[in-house]
């Protein structure tokens, strides 16, 4: 019974995880049709920041919450106008583009604080359920992903910026006649999609090594979950985030991590064979 | 593409080079030197490889290192446990060529477009990647060849004559046998694009659509380039294996993947000869930039593959391609004006026609 009650807050874990870092690369590629390659080095300046202003002083929850959201989403809004902007449309040629970025990321973050692991100890101790003990930051995360779905659902159907947001994803011309600035709309997006992955990095600072290179670890299963949720931003995500985060912790359970990575990409395969656009292009047609 | 780089001319000149480079280079240039013109050679095949599926099958894979790899895993594991070299060098190139054969299947008969491709070769490549780099300890062996693990395999056995397993080939003949694959790779691609299953590949690239419409199953066509590309990438895979006797699972890497499209992207997509120049290039550059501790090899390759995309999107050789046409096109007119002006006269018309023909 302790043992089911274990797993299950494990399996819950693992797909909260899997929906942090795939938000931002979500909410730019169904609003954009971007896919930005650079998204795990988003995730990596953003545990940077997170460490960053740790040492300088500052409480760990706001460099998470505050500091790495704002620093990336400022990374972003400037990689948009140098180089992303040119290249709208051009699917194939903004994968390159942004696959250069991340290069160039990791190349110049390595030459700043250098190929060293850095870290920060992750807080709350611990909490035991019978015989067996959990790290308290997991119900944090947890949280923080149920309360992400939440809020990208709020800010998308209650807000004057969403309806603008819903509208251009739609009909970008039709949206651009109306009065609404596309370009303006893109920026704004891009720079939420990278505060998104700078505060995923944040957040998994305290429980991964933070090295310039973290970033590839992360980008192929944000990029599976994102295309394997299908058009639809949240319905998507989070269908998806559940089916390859359950799969991915029960094949580790039953044998080792490495196995259960397996299992999650060979998982993914066969469901683009199945569902080539995706679950919400099946199931959920319509919504979120 | 314009006429130049079309005609058999330009074929011609970069075979001569290829030839008079592999006749030259053992003569005037040290071991040391040669040893590292042939790893050049070597990534240039799989260089190449890449350069023909996207190029000119219009396939964009991001995983083309893992064929790569499996080539150079297939001929370790298969020499260590065989002895002579000859089944193994043949396995490393059929194995990958199964794989992508299976591989390609999934993708083209389920109709996936480029960027669920992209996706697909991505994740197969980082599974490849996992599973290999897992399989440390002495309990993962196939046969008498340990996996290694993250470790890599090391002392692979070099290549040998033919039925004779204790002649093996010297840092000499691995540079001669590298040049001529290269160069068979080379001039076979080049005559396959300029047959008839070439061109449907190349219409296929263009509109696959019209392609079906015209009665040829365009799936069919991908699945043999993207095969063909996966045995090249295999036969690289290879040959690395002998260079260095050493294979490890970082060949399996993204970093290895951003290479190869790198190269091609530099050297110019939609021709032969620029990857193997992107390939060159590039390579070289890397290995000034390990002279040197300013600038990272991360961040000035990160630089130039976003330059490129940006500014130079044709890459180097089309750029280099559109001064020989002009060239090209000076000789032929100056061709033209020398027939006598009797011979013109009967043949303007004739002349006019072929003109609108090409």
């Amino acid at each position: 019974m302790e043992l089911a009650l274990v797993i299950v807050i494990q399996v819950l874990y693992a797909v909260a995880t899997l929906f942090i870092i795939s938000a931002g690369l979500a909410v730019i590629f169904g609003m954009m049709k971007v896919i930005n390659l650079a998204h795990g080095e988003f995730m990596m300046l953003g545990a940077y920041a997170t460490i960053g202003a740790i040492r300088l002083g500052l409480n760990l929850w706001v460099a998470m919450f505050v500091v790495a959201p704002i620093a990336v989403g400022l990374v972003g809004v400037v990689l948009e106008r140098l180089v992303i902007r040119r290249l709208y449309g051009r699917m194939v040629d903004t994968m390159l583009a942004t696959w250069g970025l991340s290069l160039l990321l990791i190349g110049i973050v390595t030459s700043i604080a250098g190929d060293t692991t850095a870290g920060v100890s992750a807080p709350l101790g611990s909490f035991s359920i019978g015989a067996y003990s959990l790290s308290g930051y997991i119900p944090v995360v947890i949280a923080v992903a149920i309360a992400l779905a939440l809020a990208i659902r709020w800010v998308l159907m209650r807000t004057q910026l969403g309806l603008i947001a819903r509208g251009t994803m739609q009909n970008p011309d039709m949206a651009n006649a109306l009065g609404v600035s596309p370009s303006l709309v893109y920026s704004v997006t891009f720079a939420v999609g990278a505060a998104l992955s700078g505060l995923a990095g944040g957040l998994l600072a305290p429980i991964t090594g933070v090295v310039p290179t973290m970033g590839a670890a992360f980008v192929a299963k944000a990029f599976i979950t994102v295309i394997g949720g299908g058009p639809a931003i949240l319905a998507g995500l989070v269908g998806a985030s559940a089916l390859f985060g359950a799969i991915n912790q029960l094949a580790t359970f039953a044998t080792t991590p490495v196995i259960g990575e397996v299992a999650l990409l060979a998982a993914a395969i066969v469901m683009l064979r199945l569902l080539p656009q995706g679950i919400t292009g099946r199931f959920f047609k319509g919504s979120l | 593409m314009n006429r130049f780089a079309k005609s058999w001319m330009s074929a011609a000149l970069s075979l001569a080079i290829g030839i008079a480079m592999m006749l030259v280079l053992p003569g005037v240039l040290d071991d040391y030197t040669l040893i590292q013109v042939t790893i050049y050679a070597v990534m240039s095949i799989l260089g190449v490889s890449l350069g023909f599926i996207w190029g000119f099958g219009g396939i964009l894979c991001f995983g083309q290192a893992a064929f790569f790899g499996l080539g150079a895993y297939t001929y370790a594991i298969a020499v260590m446990n065989m002895g002579d070299s000859t089944g193994p060098f043949l396995l490393a190139i059929a194995v990958p060529a199964l794989f992508a054969m299976i591989l390609g299947y999934v993708i083209f008969y389920g109709r996936l477009s480029d960027v669920y491709m992209g996706v697909i070769t991505l994740t197969v490549t980082l599974i490849l990647f996992n599973l290999i780099n897992s399989t440390a300890g002495p309990e993962w062996k196939i046969g008498s060849a340990p996996l290694g693990g993250f470790n890599g395999i090391p002392a692979i056995p070099t290549l040998n004559v033919p039925g004779h397993p204790n002649d093996v080939l010297s840092p000499k003949d691995l540079f001669d046998l590298t040049f001529v694959c290269l160069l068979v790779v080379y001039l076979g691609l080049r005559m396959l694009i300029s047959s008839k299953i070439g061109r449907v590949i190349i219409a296929a690239k263009e509109n696959e659509q019209r392609v079906l419409l015209l009665g040829y199953d365009a799936r069919v066509y991908k699945l043999f380039s993207f095969t063909l590309g996966g045995a090249i990438a295999g036969l690289a895979g290879c040959l690395f294996a002998n260079w260095g006797a050493f294979t490890s699972p970082t060949i399996f890497g993204l970093a290895q993947s951003a290479q190869i499209i790198i190269w091609v992207i530099v050297g110019g997509l939609g021709t032969l000869v620029g990857p193997i120049v992107g390939c060159v290039a590039i390579q070289w550059l890397t290995t000034q930039i390990g002279t040197q501790q300013m600038f990272n090899s991360n961040l000035v390759l990160g630089t130039i593959l976003v330059v490129f995309v940006l500014l130079v999107p044709r890459g180097i050789v089309p750029t280099l391609g559109s001064l020989g046409e002009w060239a090209f096109g000076r000789m032929r007119r100056r061709k033209a004006s020398s027939t006598t002006a009797a011979a013109q006269a009967e043949t303007a018309p004739a002349m006019a026609a072929t003109e609108r023909a090409t």
